[in-house]
């Protein structure tokens, strides 16, 4: 089948490409860009995506699928839904899961289950065996099933003893380890520690307890030689620290959920389950930091970290409630609100931080914009104002702060595995 | 006069006229619990619940008494929340209370914020008897009303609140309401008892007992906890009772005219020696009964109001 992207804006930062052209796609490959004769046009969909822009397929390198174990809050065809509505065309998942990712078995269960979507899903798996920190996982075999990366996401891995193995072993196959960064003895909480935590009388998470190990995994990093994610940096002082490691050149990569450059801490006062994550929502100064550090690329990545729960589960007491949030759905629509339009972050930038940093984190290779290649697109409409209603997410979850809220900016179409995905709906190309 | 609002959830933003209206009722419910028969109809027909996933027999009894005198239906559902987390949601529980056809809601629980999630799923009204390390109001305000039975006024007064604020919702509540009623409010306890950004509420903050002594028209004592804290956050309970105890010689030779509040239950010998529990500085037993006024009146108030 052919179709045609008409009079579309190409933009790949990669291939310092940026023009107005027609594209087709014949097969899911890129068969021309420009110079299409009446023939094509005649024999293909046509799609007029004037002022839209035709991007890199965006990479979400950090999201909760739930399969196996809670298919009743998402499963991996319904995360994969949500992505490819979000604007895209892969995500990498956590090894949270129930059993964990610490087995080739899972990996492969999860590629095979995601095989025949448009979205690609790259398992990531437990650096330590069943996530306890205690015996590092066979990360060369599920390295070879398919892992790209390795973390104990949800918490820290829990030494600096197994951290240091974890990461020299993971040098042989260049894999990172992704690090949720919080000292354990250091966030008994349920917010951000602050004077609002003390008025609100919830218990409080300082930012000390994430930047205590952003601290050792950078010091790891430099002894071992090992790469280090930081994944859902959150406080001003981890965004620092990383901005001095990388001017030393430690291999020390971060990424930033979209909540936290859009949300503070005073959210809470509605004491809504929906605001409780972790790392918890900080303060104006920290929002302020994290933008700061996508700007001058201290924060390599933007990734959701879409975490989907029952509602029965968010509806609990405040303290007892799960953390985390829905992302995939709205987060390119977050991004161009908050760091387009504000002029903080260009879209080569967004490009960046959303389609090259993380593949290029996780060794996967940038789709090009080039004839002959494999069609893996996001199409956005930069201007599009639109209204988040989480009853029409395609997600199993309905955990989201952000109803009824009106972003400016939007993810019309992907285009990946010979699939497109427009208007609600799914179709071979 | 009525309150401005259908809930007492905290006393944080509580206006100065809703408070004195609270005190000035009260008053006159005081007295009742001085005559013969201490029980008025001004309740009669109204069902309460008495919701409590926290064991606090003191403050349940303090309601039911309280409810009893006003000739109210009393439900007591008491649990811990732990139970009550395996089957049953907080949710499921308040909808089938709401089924009965109840009019008021007594709410304590280990989460801050379930009084304010109540609001939002019941229609009856709500009141906050303790949430999380968040607010205990009607604790705050017979704290209030004791100080004011004992030294006829509040404005201009001194009051320190002492112990560990950080793990308390009396500090809060009382740091709320005194202050609002013209009060100069203080905290005193070891450092790692202090929470995160209390000054910005304007309150001065002690670490040396003798000084709070000193400078203080009014002590109000917390209990400390004793399974949570020693070890952690206190090296002993030894060593907090030689530092930040009220003994009766610190206040001999410190201040003789202080007036000592403690919302109980007290561990003598640690935050309080027993000389100073039953001697003549303090109101602890009057706190009691006026705890019983206190809710009475916080009933009535918001039982008789016009939804
Ligand atoms: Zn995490």
């Amino acid at each position: 089948m052919k179709i045609v992207l008409k009079q579309v804006n190409l933009l790949h930062p990669g291939q310092k490409l940026n023009e107005k052209n027609d594209l087709l796609i014949e097969e899911g490959i890129i068969k021309k860009i420009g110079g299409l004769d009446e023939e094509d046009f005649k024999l293909a969909k046509v799609y007029d995506f004037e002022n839209k822009y035709c991007v890199p397929g965006f990479f979400d390198m950090h999201v909760h699928l739930r399969e196996p174990g809670r298919e009743d809050e998402e499963t991996i065809e319904t995360g994969c839904n949500a992505a490819a509505a979000g604007g895209f065309t892969a995500v990498a998942c956590m090894p949270n899961t129930n059993p964990p990712i610490d087995s080739a078995e899972i990996v492969r269960f999860i590629k095979e289950k995601s095989s025949k979507h448009l979205v690609d899903v790259y398992p990531v798996a437990a650096a330590t065996l069943a996530r306890k920190g205690e015996s590092i996982a066979p990360m060369l075999e599920l390295y070879d099933a398919g892992a790209v990366a390795f973390s104990d996401d949800g918490s820290a891995i829990k030494t600096a003893g197994i951290l240091r193995n974890a990461l020299e072993y993971s040098r042989m196959i260049n894999a990172p380890i992704i690090e949720h960064c919080e000292e354990e003895t250091l966030a008994d909480g349920a917010m951000n520690e602050s004077f609002t935590s003390t008025i609100l009388g919830l218990p409080g998470i300082p930012n000390v307890a994430e930047d205590i190990i952003v601290m050792r995994d950078i010091m790891l990093a430099e002894f071992t030689g090992g790469k280090v994610h930081i994944a859902h940096i959150s406080s001003k002082n981890a965004v620092d620290l990383v901005r001095q490691a990388k001017k030393r050149g430690i291999r020390i990569t971060a990424e930033v959920a979209p909540h936290h450059f859009t949300l503070t801490e005073e959210m809470l006062k509605t004491f809504d389950t929906n605001y409780k994550m972790n790392p918890p929502l900080r303060t104006r100064v920290d929002v302020e930091a994290l933008i700061e550090g996508l700007k001058d690329g201290t924060i390599d990545c933007i990734a959701s970290d879409h975490a989907p729960h029952s509602i029965e589960e968010k509806e609990m007491e405040f303290i007892f409630a799960p953390n985390g949030i829905l992302g995939l759905e709205t987060q390119i629509g977050l991004v161009f609100s908050e760091l387009v339009h504000k002029k903080h972050l260009t879209l080569n930038q967004v490009i960046e931080k959303f389609a090259v940093n993380p593949r290029k984190i996780l060794n996967i290779p940038v789709p090009l914009i080039k004839e002959g290649e494999a069609a893996n697109l996001t199409i956005i409409d930069p201007d599009l104002i639109w209204t988040v209603d989480i009853s029409k997410f395609k997600s199993k979850a309905r955990n989201s702060p952000f109803d009824k809220r009106l972003l400016a900016g939007r993810s019309i179409s992907v285009i990946n595995n010979r699939k497109m995905f427009f208007e609600e709906k799914f179709f071979a190309i | 006069m009525s309150l401005s609002s259908r809930h007492l959830l905290g006393l944080n933003g509580v206006p100065k006229e809703d408070i004195q209206l609270i005190l000035d009722t009260a008053r006159t419910f005081r007295e009742v619990l001085e005559r013969p028969i201490k029980k008025v109809p001004t309740l009669q027909g109204k069902t309460i619940v008495n919701l409590f996933y926290e064991n606090s027999t003191r403050t349940r009894i303090s309601f039911e008494l309280a409810q009893k005198r006003l000739s109210a239906d009393t439900i007591n559902f008491t649990t811990s929340a732990s139970s009550a987390k395996k089957g049953e949601t907080f949710k499921d529980t308040v909808r089938n209370i709401e089924a009965m056809k109840v009019d008021m809601i007594i709410v304590r629980h280990q989460s801050a914020g379930v009084p304010q999630y109540l609001t939002r799923i019941s229609k009856a009204n709500i009141i906050n008897a303790g949430d999380g390390l968040h607010e205990h109001p009607t604790q705050g305000l017979l704290d209030i009303y004791s100080i004011i039975e004992k030294k006829g006024r509040l404005e201009g007064l001194n009051v320190c609140i002492a112990g560990d604020i950080a793990h308390s919702r009396v500090a809060l509540s009382n740091i709320f309401g005194l202050k609002t009623m013209g009060a100069n409010v203080s905290v005193c306890g070891p450092t790692t008892m202090i929470p995160a950004g209390i000054e910005s509420l304007g309150v001065k903050v002690y670490n040396n007992i003798d000084k709070a002594i000193a400078e203080n028209n009014v002590l109000n004592v917390l209990r400390i906890q004793l399974e949570r804290d020693a070890g952690r956050r206190i090296p002993s309970l030894r060593e907090y009772h030689q530092y930040f105890g009220i003994t009766a010689e610190r206040l001999e030779k410190r201040n003789k005219e202080i007036l000592i509040l403690h919302p109980g239950p007290i561990n003598r010998g640690v935050e309080i020696s027993s000389e100073v529990a039953d001697g003549p500085y303090q109101v602890i037993l009057d706190q009691v009964t006026n705890g019983v006024a206190v809710r009475m009146a916080v009933l009535y108030l918001l039982g008789t109001m016009h939804n």
